[in-house]
Parts: structure tokens; sequence; C-alpha cells
């Protein structure tokens, strides 16, 4: 098993070698009134924190060098329990340092494994009495009890159903519809084409009907990038160069990735950044990936202007907005 | 002198030395800068102003801008882009840039305030575009509002310049700056303009008054106080992580090597 | 006897007669435990979790965790007014409106990071030094339990606050769980009560993080802590020490008041950081909406090594059938990180298996002495380091003056070659070591001063090493390779033999040693001045 030759012989634990404090008691004294100290040090702590939670008000702000203008409140709130608490604890183990034994200990080691006797009388007691249980000899038990407990699983599971609907075809839809206007986010306004200019970019949302409110599972699918660019800059198949509207494109905001506002848009460059794992995507070329861990472009809205002149939708996204899901059929 | 030299060799002696001389430096330095801000706008005249902006133009931009401002394949035209732009790029430093292959950041300004009102009236004749604002103009503090102003920078700002408006990445290297300590007219003139690789957010869109509630809320997270404790930059869980690490368990381990070693 | 000894007496005897106590606490008073400065690091991790249950108690007392909108009229003037969830107002009137509480969250939060930072820095100790094998096997496994439980809590903690921030990383926690193929979107659903974000899901998480995962930590723990109890804890290597005996101080007085004075200096610690530095400031982050977002949007340290990798994966997702799967997800967020944690914890196992060896061990490595070992543990750390900074790679962008591009090629390469790279030239260190190690002993420590022989020549004088210092560098073992059995006695072939010969051939890289200095040579050597 090993290659030892023959190992150096153990010289043994090395003497003990004794602390000023044990043979001198004036260093024990000292030791001593050094561990007084740090707990009195520790009650100064607790001091300060009740003088801070009673006496110092909240608005009060003092200058640090490093950290600025600093709240004196919670400053020294925290600094009073720190101190109170550290302090305990430097003169409990300086205590143990200096004047409890330092005598080392040699403490005997057992195998973990049980004696040989212990491990056969421990197989005998099973075998009998699982003898005396029967259950090797009673197989309708034991095939029923198994069914039973397999079974009695499915109860508590079942009653997980009701923590959530079924996506149903959720994920695939959005308060987009032919004609919806765009609003501002957040305000609210409709959005003229004149209104952003080329380099602009705008963040909008569907308008809604009044009296219904926007939640945030609304802002969820719905947030929609404005992006003006001039129009002979797009480089674009005809249908999508159709779903735009004078230079003016909409992608979906919520990335196509793990669903993050996708949103640092270069107007130089006019590639659009995912704060959060960096997926670049070409504004020009309908939000083709160009870098990073997306593997779809952003889902294009379809614009056009109303009669009014507003902004407005053509047609619901064509596809699903966000993460990609099983259920997903992406082309 | 017996004071210095009995101190002298002190092991403290070398970094008060250094502490007091960077203090010096410092406190000139704010004293020299608040003179040069003194330079009030006396030029009235906007013929001539005009033309003195041609000519600092024609000395200082048209290498790179041309000659009349037409741009070239190195600098885009400045033909329409307004005086806010002129006074945006030129009075923060920006412009001229000192080294083309990086992105223009902000500088210490080369023109001084007029000759920088020159070079954005020279501009601002060539074609109509965003005039250039004062900060005496932009009434933020009456009329701003600090929680809207907060929405707003998180609907369009924090994306790229950070929630504490900090500044963050962009592709390639670039990087949209940190917004703490802009002056609120370059604020609000790159709001309207639009300058290197930000897009430009128009009036309609967010309307004026939003943009000064934007400012206002910048302006307080620029001078919000430590209300926690330092701020570490403000920039999220990066350095709190590295804190824990370095300082957290760092002083434990510290504490526990003390704890283990045997007292003498 | 004094009154105070007649009333202790009387008190001890009362619960003496009632369980029987005083029999197992004599045992327990003198238990003896071998002092190390890195047998702290479980204390900081046991003592932060105690910090982590006071301090999340206080937190309780004010935290609403629901996600009903409200307006705020709390003393946080630049929010006021704004729409936002109780469970984000509640934080903020934690922060400003009740006294101590923002203290109270910074240490919850500092101590959480602490937690987790101690809990690695045992786990790579227990690593290094081989702490992990037979009998304690168990306990490694359920500390790698304690470590995945505690980066799921530390995320929910993370999470409850339901800021701008924590709530994008809720977003990409349900976006890994809808990438789940067949039933990802069902979940989904269930998880939320519906649509991202719902109305649900802070007051489910909130449940799961001050009551389940607490519950199930203590109850890890205690069996952690009952089998290093039970087991006897491991000791380093040195004179007296040996396999059958366990050398250090007794619990009392010693061990109490050390021990118990460390939960102090950890929590004034975690309390002065939460006192100094400001952590999680969520007031300036904003309330949650999915609309927007910051830059440099990063998750805790503890994460941070799954969001870098789920920013390098490649853009592939497989389209077929109507049906969808990320793999751009998959990969970097539930397959690599469940074959890390999983090979993590047969670790201990697969070591065996490779070596052969099947014995006790309670003496500790030396980490140069297993060299295998020691580089594998390096190469693990080091696609961790990888990983973790391309996780933080626009901060690293914006303070360093580099791209995004350039860090994120340099992690995706990176990741692939530099654990090779380090596991070959942290075993090429570890091996130097060992020989510097049988130079010191054979021939003593240099000790810079020059003799001239009586001949002429110059020498430097080496001081021999005391016989105890010699022991710890020399007393350790060098298990010699173990051979394949390819064929039985009379050549009928091993129908395991492949197997085999993996084994011999893993078990030769693990016992790849320079050979240690023996007494013969020594003597011998003696022998010669």
């Amino acid at each position: 098993m090993s290659n030892e030759i023959a190992p150096l012989t153990d010289p043994g634990l090395p003497e003990h070698v004794h602390r000023k404090s044990d043979v001198d008691p004036l260093a024990a004294k000292k030791a001593e009134r050094q561990v007084g100290i740090l707990f009195l040090l520790s009650v100064l702590g607790t001091l300060l924190f009740v003088f801070s939670y009673v006496g110092i008000e909240e608005d009060v702000f003092i200058f640090l060098p490093v950290m600025g203008s600093t709240n004196a409140h919670q400053l020294f709130l925290g600094l009073g329990l720190a101190m109170a608490l550290f302090f305990i604890g430097m003169a409990a183990v300086h205590w143990a340092k200096t004047l409890m034994p330092d005598h080392e200990v040699i403490d005997v080691r057992k195998e973990q494994r049980s004696k040989d006797e212990d491990r056969a009388a421990f197989v005998a007691t099973v075998k009998e009495r699982g003898g005396e249980a029967g259950l090797g000899r009673r197989p309708f038990i034991k095939r029923t009890m198994g069914l039973a407990l397999g079974l009695v699983g499915i109860s508590p599971i079942l009653l997980l159903r009701d923590l959530g609907p079924l996506p149903e075809n959720d994920l695939n839809t959005t308060n987009w519809a032919a004609g919806t206007r765009l609003v501002t986010d957040p305000g609210n306004r409709p959005i003229k084409p004149s209104d952003l200019e080329v380099g602009g970019v705008v963040q909008v949302q569907p308008e809604f009907p009044a009296g219904k409110e926007r939640h945030l599972d609304d802002i969820a699918q719905d947030s929609v990038l404005l992006i003006r660019i001039r129009p002979e800059e797009f480089n674009l198949t005809p249908e999508r160069l159709s779903w735009t509207y004078e230079g003016i494109i909409a992608f979906s905001k919520i990335c196509s990735h793990m669903g993050c506002a996708v949103a640092l848009y270069e107007q130089t460059t006019k590639h659009l950044l995912c704060p959060c794992h960096q997926s670049t995507f070409d504004v020009t070329r309908a939000a083709k990936v160009i870098f990073g861990p997306a593997a779809r472009p952003l889902p294009q809205l379809a614009i056009t202007v109303d009669s009014e002149g507003y902004l407005v939708a053509q047609a619901p996204f064509n596809e699903a907005v966000g993460p990609s899901f099983w259920g997903r059929d992406s082309q | 002198m017996g004071f210095i030299s009995k101190y002298r060799r002190h092991r403290f002696a070398g970094p008060l030395l250094l502490l007091a001389g960077l203090l010096i430096v410092g406190f000139g330095y704010t004293v020299a800068q608040a003179a040069s801000e003194e330079i009030a706008l006396t030029s009235s005249d906007k013929a001539t102003l005009i033309a003195e902006g041609k000519e600092i133009f024609a000395r200082g931009c048209s290498s790179c801008h041309g000659l009349n401002a037409e741009g070239a394949g190195i600098a885009p035209s400045l033909i329409g882009v307004g005086a806010a732009s002129v006074d945006f790029q030129v009075a923060t430093g920006r412009m001229p840039m000192a080294d083309m292959s990086q992105q223009a950041m902000r500088k210490e300004p080369l023109y001084n305030e007029e000759e920088t009102a020159a070079l954005a009236a020279y501009v601002a004749s060539l074609a109509p575009g965003p005039a250039a604002v004062t900060n005496e103009e932009l009434a933020w503090e009456r009329n701003g509002d600090t929680a809207e102003g907060g929405e707003l920078f998180r609907n369009n700002c924090a994306m790229c310049h950070n929630l504490a408006g900090q500044g963050g990445a962009l592709t390639q290297g670039k990087y949209a700056p940190t917004v703490m300590g802009v002056e609120p007219r370059h604020i609000y003139e790159a709001m309207l303009t639009g300058p290197q690789a930000m897009p430009v957010f128009s009036e309609a869109t967010i309307t004026p008054e939003e943009k000064l509630s934007i400012i206002k809320w910048i302006k307080h997270a620029e001078s919000e106080p430590a209300l926690g404790g330092a701020a570490l930059g403000r920039v999220g869980p990066v350095t709190e992580g590295l804190l824990a690490w370095t300082l957290g368990l760092g002083l434990l381990i510290g504490v526990a090597v003390w704890l283990t070693t045997k007292a003498r | 006897m004094s009154a105070r000894e007649r009333v202790a007496g009387q008190v001890a005897n009362y619960v003496d007669e009632r369980t029987g106590a005083a029999k197992w606490l004599k045992k327990t008073v003198t238990k003896v435990f071998p002092d190390h400065w890195s047998f702290m690091l479980g204390e900081i991790v046991l003592y932060s979790f105690i910090i982590l249950l006071l301090s999340g108690t206080f937190l309780t007392f004010w935290f609403d965790p629901s996600m009903r909108e409200v307006e705020y009229e709390g003393s946080y003037e630049p929010l006021s007014g704004l729409k936002m969830s109780a469970a984000y107002a509640s934080t903020l009137h934690i922060s400003f409106d009740v006294r101590g509480g923002l203290l109270m969250r910074q240490i919850h939060h500092w101590a959480a990071l602490i937690f987790m930072a101690a809990m690695v820095a045992h786990l790579m100790r227990v690593f290094f030094t081989g702490a992990f094998r037979k009998p304690r096997e168990f306990n490694w496994i359920i500390g790698v339990g304690l470590l995945t439980l505690g980066i799921v809590e530390g995320f929910l903690g993370y999470s409850l606050p339901d800021d701008l921030l924590s709530g994008t990383g809720i977003r990409i926690a349900e976006a890994i769980i809808q990438a789940i193929p067949v039933v990802g979107s069902y979940l989904s659903y269930f998880a939320f009560g519906g649509a991202f974000p719902g109305e649900m899901f802070i007051q489910r998480i909130y449940v799961v993080h001050i009551l389940l995962l607490p519950g199930i930590f203590l109850a890890l723990i205690t069996a952690h802590l009952m089998l290093v109890w039970y087991q006897k804890h491991t000791q380093y290597p040195g004179p007296g020490r040996t396999e059958k005996n366990v050398v250090g101080y007794p619990l009392m007085p010693v061990y109490m008041a050390k021990a118990g004075g460390f939960f102090f200096i950890v929590f004034g610690v975690t309390a002065f950081l939460g006192a100094v530095a400001s952590i999680n400031p969520i007031w300036i982050y904003g309330p949650y909406t999915p609309g927007q977002i910051g830059a440099g949007s990063q998750p805790d340290w503890y994460m941070g090594w799954l969001d870098g990798l789920v920013r390098m994966s490649p853009p592939i997702e497989t389209h077929a059938f109507g049906h969808t799967i990320s793999w751009n997800i998959l990969i970097p967020g539930l397959i690599i990180p469940g074959i890390i944690f999983t090979g993590m914890a047969l670790y201990p196992f697969i070591e065996s298996w490779m070596t052969g060896d099947k014995r006790e061990h309670h003496l500790l490595d030396r980490p140069r002495n297993a060299p295998n070992r020691t580089a594998l543990g390096a190469m693990s750390i080091t696609f961790m380091l990888v990983t973790l900074i391309n996780g933080g790679n626009d901060l690293l962008a914006t303070h360093f003056d580099l791209s995004i591009n350039q860090i994120m090629w340099f992690s995706r390469i990176g990741v692939i070659l530099l654990p090779p790279l380090v596991f070959v030239i942290t075993k090429r260190i570890c091996l130097s070591l060992q020989r510097a190690d049988r130079e010191l002993v054979l021939h003593g420590r240099e000790t810079g001063r020059l003799v001239m022989l009586p001949h002429g020549e110059f020498i430097e004088v080496h001081e021999p090493l005391s016989p105890q210092r010699a022991f710890t560098l020399a007393s350790h073992e060098q298990p010699a390779a173990i051979e394949p059995v390819l064929a039985d006695d009379n050549g009928v072939r091993n129908p395991k033999g492949a197997k085999a010969k993996l084994q011999a051939r893993l078990s030769r890289a693990h016992s790849e040693q320079v050979a240690k200095p023996t007494t013969k040579e020594i003597l011998e050597i003696e022998d010669h001045h």
C-alpha cells in the first residue's frame, strides 16, 4: 500500500512553554487588567449605542473623510453596537489565551466502526423483530402497503395545482392590437412621428381604454422601444420595412434571452445592448443578434399612423415576446 | 526647528507629510478653478459674436469638421446641430477631442465661456437647431419633481447611466459616463441633442418640465449624503461582494489567527 | 460550602434527576478541540447564521411581504407619491422610519455575504486538506447541501425588497424556470401565480426564506455539528499527533471562552460593516417594474459566477416541431451548475476510488502533499473565478478601460483553457514545494552564514531542523499507485479491465510525489557531517 521505508520517529508533543502570565504574577495581573479594560470598552460601546438611539436625531449628518457626509444616527448606532459586541469577544478570547490553562490535552480517538459483536447483535435483532412483523411472509400486505404509500404522495402534489393558472396562450399574446395607439411611458401621451427626432428613442406602452389599469404583468409583456433613424440606413426585408414608419422602428423592449429590459441604444452604431447579459442587437437589421447569448432577434412591432396622425400598431406582435419557452413556436 | 527634527524620523512623518502636501495641492486647485469660472459673458453684439466664433472655429475645429462645418470623414457635419450641442460638447471639454481613438470624455474645457458662446453662435447661424440653455433659465429647483424625475430617470437613463447615475459600459469599449457633477444645463442639452452614442430625447417625448424633474433627481442623487455608510461607488453588489471577502472575511481571519496563536 | 455553591448544587441536582445530563456533560466539558485558524472558518459560518436569524427576525417585525400596490408616504422624500409594492414600501419604512432598522438591514445583508464567503472558504479548507475523507463523507455531502441551499436562500433574500435590481434578478430566475423543457412555462405560472411578475411571488418566497429554508438549515447544521462532535475534529500533522488521538484544548474553559468570544467578534465585525458601509441601498434603485433596468445589474457575489456563465454562453436555441429549447439558458443556468454540484458532492467517493484508499483519516494533508487534489481544487477555483469575472464584466470594462466584448471573449476562451493550465502549474508547484521540504529536512535551514573550510573552500552553514519540524515535514504517507488487475491468476481476462486501467492511471496521477526523506537518508547525511 505504502512505500514507506522507515518513517521518522515521532518526537512527541513539544515541551510546554510557560507564558509570562503563568510564571510572573505581575504579568498575570496585567493580563487581568487588559481583559477588564476590554470588557469596559464593550460597556462604552453600549453607552454609545444608547446615547445614539436616544440622543442623536435621525437627520444629523457629519462629514467624515472617505465616507463624506454621513448620517450620524445610523453610524454611531452601528459603531456602538459593533464595539459592544466586538470587545466582549476580544475580552473573552484574551482571557482564554492569557489566563486560562494552555496545556494541550491529548484525547484518544476510537475507530468509527462498531465492534463486530455489536454489529452481529444488531443484525440478529433486526432479523428477529422484522420476522415477527412477518412482512416477508405476507406479500399481500407488502404490496398494498407499497401501493398506499406510493399513492398518498399524490394528494399534496395535487393540492399545489391551484398555485397558479395554466399558461394557455398567455405567453404568446400582448395587449397590442391593430390600431392600438402608442403612448409614452410614463406620461401616457400619444405620439406623432414628428415628436421623435432622428437619433431619438422613446419607451412606449399600448394605450389602454379609460378605466383599465396598467399592471406590472402588462408592462412585462407590452413594453416597446421606438427608435428613429434615417430610413436609408435600414437594411430590412420589404415586409419588415413596411412595418416601420418614416424611419421609426419599434421593438419589444423585453429581451428575447431572459426578459430584461433591452434599452441601451447607441445612436452612433444603431446597436441595442441588454445590460443583463450583454446581448447586442442591430437595429438596422431588424434587431439581429450580433453579440452575446441571445439567440433570437427582438420581436418587431409593425407600426403606422392613424387618421389623426398618431402612431399606432398595424397588427399585434407576430411572435411571442420575452424569453423562450417550450411551447414557443418559432420558425 | 528642533520640533521638526525631533519628529522627522517618526514613523508617521512620511504619511503625514504626504497628506499635508495633497491637501495643499487640492486646496490650491479648488481656488484656481473657482477663479477661472468667474469670467462673465460680456459680448452682446450678435454679429461680432458670430464673426468671432467663425474665427475660433477656423482655428480650432475646422481641421476635422471642415472649413464651413460641413463635416469630413473623421467628424460629422455640424450644420443644424444647434447651439445646444456646441455648448454641451465644448463647455464640458469633450470638444475639441484630444485623442480620436477614444470616446470623447469630460475634461477641463479648452475654451472659456465667452469663446464657447461665440462658437455656439456661429454654428447656430449656419442652420436652425436647438438653442443653448443657461443654468439660470432652468428652474429645476422650483419646477422639478424629484420623485417623478427618478421614475423618468429609471425609464430613460438608468439603463446606460446606472440606477444611481454612476455610468455604465456600452459595446466595444464605449461607455455611458457618470451624470454626477454635471451642470444642469449640460444635462438638459445632452438630452436635447443626443451627444455621441446617446440617443435624442425630444421635447415632445420628454417634456421640458419632465427634463427639469430628471435634473432635479440627478442633483438629489448627487448630493444625497451617505445614509447607510460609505457608498462603495454605488455600483451594486460587485463592490459589496469584494468588501465582504476582503474587509469582512479578512478581518475575521485575522482575528482567528490571533485567537489560535499561543500567548507568550 | 458557600451559599452560592449550595444553590448551584440544588439546581444541578434538580436538572440531573430529571435528565441525567451529568453523565453526558462530564464528557462534553472535557472534549478536546485542536487549535488552528483555518478551523475557525466553519465557526464564522455558524455565527453568521445566528446573526442572520437574529437580525432577520427583527426585520420581519416590519416587513410586509406583499406585492399589493401602495403609494409611498414615508419619510424618504425622493420616492414620495410613487406607486410601489408594499414589500418595497415596508423595506423603505424599515430603512428610514424604524430607528436602527437600516443598521439591522445592513447587518443582515453583510452577514449573508460573509456567511456565504466563509462557507466557501471553509469548503476550500476542507477540500485542500483532505478532511472530507473517510469517515467524513456524509458531512461533506451535508456541507455541499448547505452551500446549495445557502445560494438559494441568499438569492431569495436579495429578491424580497422588490426593488428594481432584485426584480431584474427574479425576472432572470423566471426565464430559467421557463426554459425547462416541456413543463417550464407551467412551473413558472405555478410559481408566480400567473404571468410574471404577478402578485404572489414575494409572499411565497418570503415563507421559504424565513421558515422553510432556515428550518432545513437548522436541521442540517445540527447534523453537521453532531457529526463533527461525534467523529472528533481532524488535526494537522505534527509531533505528538497521530491518527489515533486528537491534541488540543478542552471545551471548558478554553474553548467555551474562545468560541463564545469569537461569536461576539463575528457579530461585532458584521455590525461594524453595517455601520460604516452601505449595502443594497434600495432607495436609490427604485421600485421594480419590468420595463426599467439599470446598467451594471448584478446579483450578489455567490450568484455572480452563474450570471457570468449565462453571459458567456453561445447563442444556441433549438427550434423544432413548434417547440423551443433554449440551450443558451439551460446549459449555463442548470446543466453546468448541476454537474459542478453533483461532482463536488461525489468527490470523496471519486477520490477514494481513484486511490483505492478505504482507510479512516483524521490527520490532515498539507495541500502540497496531495498535488493532484490540490491541482484539481485550484482548477475548479480558476473556473469559478473566470465566470465570476465575466459576471462583473461591465464594471470591469468601465473601471479598467476595457470593452465588455474583450472580457467576454477572454472569459469564453479562458474558462476552457485556464483551468487545465492552472491544474498543471499547481501540480508542479506542489511537487517543487515537496522537493523544498525534502531539502530542508535533509540539509537543514540555510543560515546565510559563510564559513571557510581549512582547505580554503567556502560553505554556507546549514542549521539542522528541530526534530519536531522535521517530523512535521516528513511524517506524511506517500501511498504507491495501485496496479490494475487485468487478468486473474489463471489468465482469465478481467471483465472490468478498462475500468481497472482507468483507475490505475488516475491512481498513478494521484500518487505522483517527490519521495520524502526517510530516517535512513537522514542518518546517512548526519554521518557525513
